[in-house]
């Protein structure tokens, strides 16, 4: 086409309104833009209709019903001593459980995603098991292994060390059923990072020590600090292995959610929800703590970063 | 204090991606080692830089084996295509890390951050972190922090690969000048000629782990020792024909051919602007019909069709000349080809740099 | 420094292979393989016949097919349902957004036993929903539905999760093109979206029906526990082990491993499956 043809054509046709791009709006909107309003209200509709039944239901029977007695009978049945008892070893647990799950996660990671070698694959899965056994089946085990009738029963009782229905089977139980939370998170976040600044690192001299002192966990602070979240919350709330596992002695090895369980057994409603209560807080402040995590995370991205 | 390179072999699992690789750096110059993708040029720079391990050969620097000791203890000076900076510190904490990890003393770390930050001429932000810098600047810091510990040999795998076309201009220059000035022994690893042209004192051309030819620019770019460093280096046209005691033919035209006696067939290499147009036929031209004229800025690219020598074939003038000759898709004009380049062999190896396929 | 030519040549050049993979590999043995030795161990000093005996009776039968049959209708109920979701969050700006997207991974964050009480809370007889079903006729808690509904809260956020991020990700080009080439939005949603969030919904679908196969804490309040009724095969294994019947509660764990193990080897296929079809995509 000749340059005069062009000019008798005349200017081009604005572009459809729906494509022109708003100034700020973020691409993935601009698509829906398009979609008829009808269509839009009844899919959100019907999507806030499933949480709401599935979601906010559950939650909102947790919260109504621990503060059905008012603020003091809730203080009182979270502050009774058994209760204490209770949140006293689920923190003791959760203290020892964490560290353990976060070193071994930490050096999963650095493994996997650092060095090539034969057989990692089947490491991850063998990284993923717990999460894919049911808790049961982790409490289950330790039974086999350290209880009256287990494996290593005969030789505990003789030295007289209790691990079931003690405080030790606990740990044990949740250190498995809580094992690849920091790993997994680390894992494919160090994979997508790349090798480069800490390959820069060590041909500047840095050993291996300080590379991971100072570039490689700052760098990964975001999915560290989220996957000790995860961890913890699991810990704290791990109800099927610890139960298998602890024996229900009241005050002594009942955590948290088994204190939740016996409660509700004796019909102790108000003070069973209440307590449950405290763990529907924790879980609040995980999705809370996630929130903010991603939002940090992707405020360091923004402005045209090395990510 | 000269780099050797003697018989580096490597292979990643089955695949061979350096195959017997001899080369050698001189103190003090700047080797630029050129090539296609895959050829091994930045396994090989790795490889200086500790941060690989051949399966055989032999590095040393200034006498002494460099394999024996690990990346760590090499001093060497490393800058990545994607900068590699620290982003969680800032422009002086990131030139000042090589010093730090060493633990030298922090007055003597405060100072030659200051001074490096002024050679990179980065002045007033060593203050800013990296995702607030442009890329050249952070390629800037990148080179700052190789420096740091005066290393005695710098390696930059494709520094200004990710920069857009004008920062990449100025910085070569920049560190050409930079280069002049400071006179570290340095390796650089690039895919474009005209920046190896640029900034290298000398090249190393390679391929499919090999080292096609070594020289300065102007050796390897008049004589070129294979038909890949030749197409490599530029468009070329490709003519077939064979030689025979010393001369070369293509169809009616006879060039001088004189290190290659036996008779073969062969193809003969003619740059775009080493074949001359003309209106009327001269000796040892062929006619052709212009196809398209093309004007690219300064010279102009003539596309041709000679039937019996050359479907597409590309010739370059500049505009006077263009201008004198006046030529429009579909006219007839005389090409002679003026300096050719001989090599023997019957087939060549698809590649997407030449200028004509036959 | 000793020589370090060969022998680390093939793992990379940075420090710490021995003491970080030493640590995995120390630590797994310990955590993970030691656990399923022992039940291994366990497992076999049965008979097969008398494995055969416990591990096909009636109970457990009956336990199977709740576990596995409410596990499977549940995960079918989310997955349509995920995707829904998915699909909103992803692609529609509304008041609350940002809330709804943070509470889909309240059943991934919550204490299954305050999943399980509150679950009670609301279907119970005299519960917040259970109080208007009852009258109907409609049972649910203490039976197989009550069951499938806290299988489907706890499997909300797998297809979720699973299907946003493909959905955020999506080259919009695409959808683009289709219009510009006369699709309408329906055709571009079954033809263009739905075949690139397939693989990633059914991963979810994978993960929800493992998750629900092994749940326990949630389930065991809202089911009531009837043996042949409402008894979960997790619970199963609980009952045998509070009576010291080993024996019993290894074999049919070992039926529930085979059955998790199966389910993880077929989420890895569907993911290396789904990073196959999405590099092509």
């Amino acid at each position: 086409m000749k340059a005069a043809e062009l000019v008798e054509a005349g200017p081009p046709a604005p572009p459809p309104p729906a494509l022109a791009l708003a100034p700020g709006a973020r691409a993935r909107f601009r698509r829906a833009e398009e979609d008829p309003p009808w269509a839009r209200r009844t899919l959100i509709g019907a999507a806030l209709l499933f949480l709401a039944v599935f979601l906010l239901l559950p939650a909102a029977a947790v919260l109504g019903e621990a503060f059905r007695g008012g603020l003091w009978a809730w203080a009182q049945a979270v502050t009774e001593p058994e209760a204490r008892a209770a949140i006293r070893l689920t923190l003791l647990v959760a203290a020892i459980a964490v560290p353990l799950n976060t070193a071994f996660g930490l050096a999963a990671a650095w493994s996997v995603t650092r060095f090539r070698y034969p057989g990692k694959s089947l490491l991850l899965a063998l990284i993923d098991l717990p999460f894919g056994v049911s808790p049961v089946i982790a409490g289950m085990s330790v039974v086999l292994l350290f209880g009256a009738r287990g494996l290593l029963g005969p030789w505990l009782q003789a030295h007289g060390l209790k691990v079931v229905f003690a405080v030790p089977g606990i740990v044990l139980a949740t250190v498995f059923v809580t094992f690849p939370y920091v790993a997994r998170e680390l894992i494919p976040f160090m994979q997508a990072q790349g090798t480069e600044e800490e390959e820069a690192a060590l041909v500047m001299g840095a050993s291996g020590w300080q590379i991971l002192r100072r570039v490689t966990l700052p760098n990964v602070r975001w999915s560290l600090l989220y996957g000790i979240i995860l961890c913890n919350a699991r810990a704290m709330g791990e109800f099927g292995a610890v139960s298998v596992v602890s024996g229900h002695i009241r005050g002594l090895t009942d955590t948290i959610p088994l204190h939740v369980e016996i409660l509700y057994s004796e019909y102790a409603f108000r003070a069973a929800f209440a307590v449950a209560s405290l763990l529907f807080l924790l879980a609040l402040l995980t999705l809370a703590a996630k929130r903010a995590l991603r939002w940090s995370q992707r405020r360091e991205r923004r402005p045209g970063g090395e990510a | 204090m000269t780099i050797q390179v003697r018989g580096v072999s490597k292979s990643f699992g089955a695949q061979p991606v350096l195959r017997e690789v001899h080369l050698s750096v001189p103190e003090g110059e700047l080797v630029a080692l050129l090539g296609p993708s895959g050829c091994g040029k930045t396994t090989l720079l790795r490889i200086l830089a500790g941060l690989e391990v051949p399966d055989s050969g032999e590095v040393s620097h200034g006498g002494r084996a460099l394999l024996d000791r690990g990346a760590r203890e090499r001093n060497v000076g490393l800058v990545f295509q994607h900068y590699a900076l620290f982003r969680h510190m800032t422009v002086g904490e990131n030139v000042a890390f090589p010093l730090r990890v060493r633990k030298r003393p922090r007055a003597e770390v405060e100072a030659r951050v200051r001074e490096l930050v002024g050679l990179v001429q980065l002045e007033g932000l060593a203050g800013r972190y990296p995702h607030q810098l442009s890329g050249g600047q952070r390629q800037r810091v990148a080179l700052a922090r190789a420096l740091a510990t005066r290393p005695e040999v710098l390696l930059l795998d494709e520094p200004f690969g990710a920069l857009d076309a004008r920062v990449r201009q100025e910085l070569r220059r920049w560190l050409r000048r930079l280069h002049d000035e400071l006179h570290v022994t340095s390796v650089f690893v690039t895919h474009d000629q005209e920046e190896a042209f640029e900034v290298a004192d000398r090249v190393v051309l390679m391929n499919a782990g090999r080292v096609e030819q070594e020289g300065t620019p102007a050796q390897v770019f008049e004589e070129p020792a294979s038909p890949f460093v030749m197409r490599f280096l530029g468009a070329v046209n490709v003519f077939r024909g064979h030689v025979d005691g010393g001369r070369a033919w293509v169809g009616d035209l006879e060039f001088s051919a004189p290190a290659l006696a036996e008779r073969s067939p062969a193809h003969v290499f003619v740059r775009p602007h080493d074949l001359e147009l003309s209106s009327a036929p001269l000796p040892g031209s062929f006619p052709a019909r212009v196809e398209r004229v093309t004007v690219l800025g300064a010279s102009v690219r003539v596309e041709l069709r000679a039937p019996g020598y050359g479907e597409r074939l590309e010739a370059e003038l500049d505009l006077p000349r263009s201008h004198a000759l006046a030529l429009r898709p579909g006219d007839g004009i005389h090409v002679s080809p003026r300096r050719v380049r001989v090599f023997p062999g019957h087939d060549l190896e698809p590649d997407s740099l030449t200028a004509s396929a036959l | 420094m000793r020589g370090v030519r060969r022998e680390r040549s093939g793992r990379g050049p940075l420090p710490g292979f021995g003491l970080s993979t030493g640590v995995t590999v120390f630590t797994l043995g310990l955590v993970v393989l030691l656990p399923l030795a022992a039940v291994a161990l366990q497992a076999s000093a049965l008979s097969p016949r008398k494995a055969w005996e416990i591990v096909a009776s009636p109970r457990a039968l009956a336990s199977y097919r709740l576990s596995f049959g409410a596990a499977a209708a549940a995960a079918a109920l989310n997955t349509p349902l995920g995707v829904l979701v998915a699909w909103v969050l992803a692609r529609y700006r509304f008041p609350g957004r940002a809330l709804f997207d943070a509470l889909v991974d309240l059943p991934f964050a919550l204490p299954t036993a305050v999943s399980g009480i509150a679950l009670l809370a609301v279907y119970a007889r005299t519960g917040w929903v259970g109080r208007w079903l009852a009258p109907l006729g409609i049972q649910t808690a203490f039976s197989p539905l009550g069951v499938v509904i806290a299988l489907t809260f706890i499997g909300l956020p797998f297809v979720v999760r699973a299907v946003q991020p493909v959905l955020e990700d999506a080259d919009l080009a695409v959808e683009e093109a289709a219009a510009v080439l006369g699709a309408t939005r329906g055709q571009t949603f079954a033809r263009v979206l739905l075949p690139t969030v397939a693989p990633s919904a059914l991963t979810g679908f994978a993960m929800a029906f493992a998750r629900g196969l092994g749940e326990y804490g949630s389930v065991v309040f809202v089911s009531g526990n009837m043996p042949m009724r409402t008894e979960i095969t997790p619970l199963l294994i609980v009952t045998r082990l509070e009576q010291y019947d080993y024996a019993g509660a290894t074999a049919i764990a070992v039926v529930m491993l085979l059955a998790s193990f199966g389910l993880l080897l077929a989420i890895h296929r569907l993911q290396a499956w789904t990073r196959l079809r999405a590099g092509i995509a």
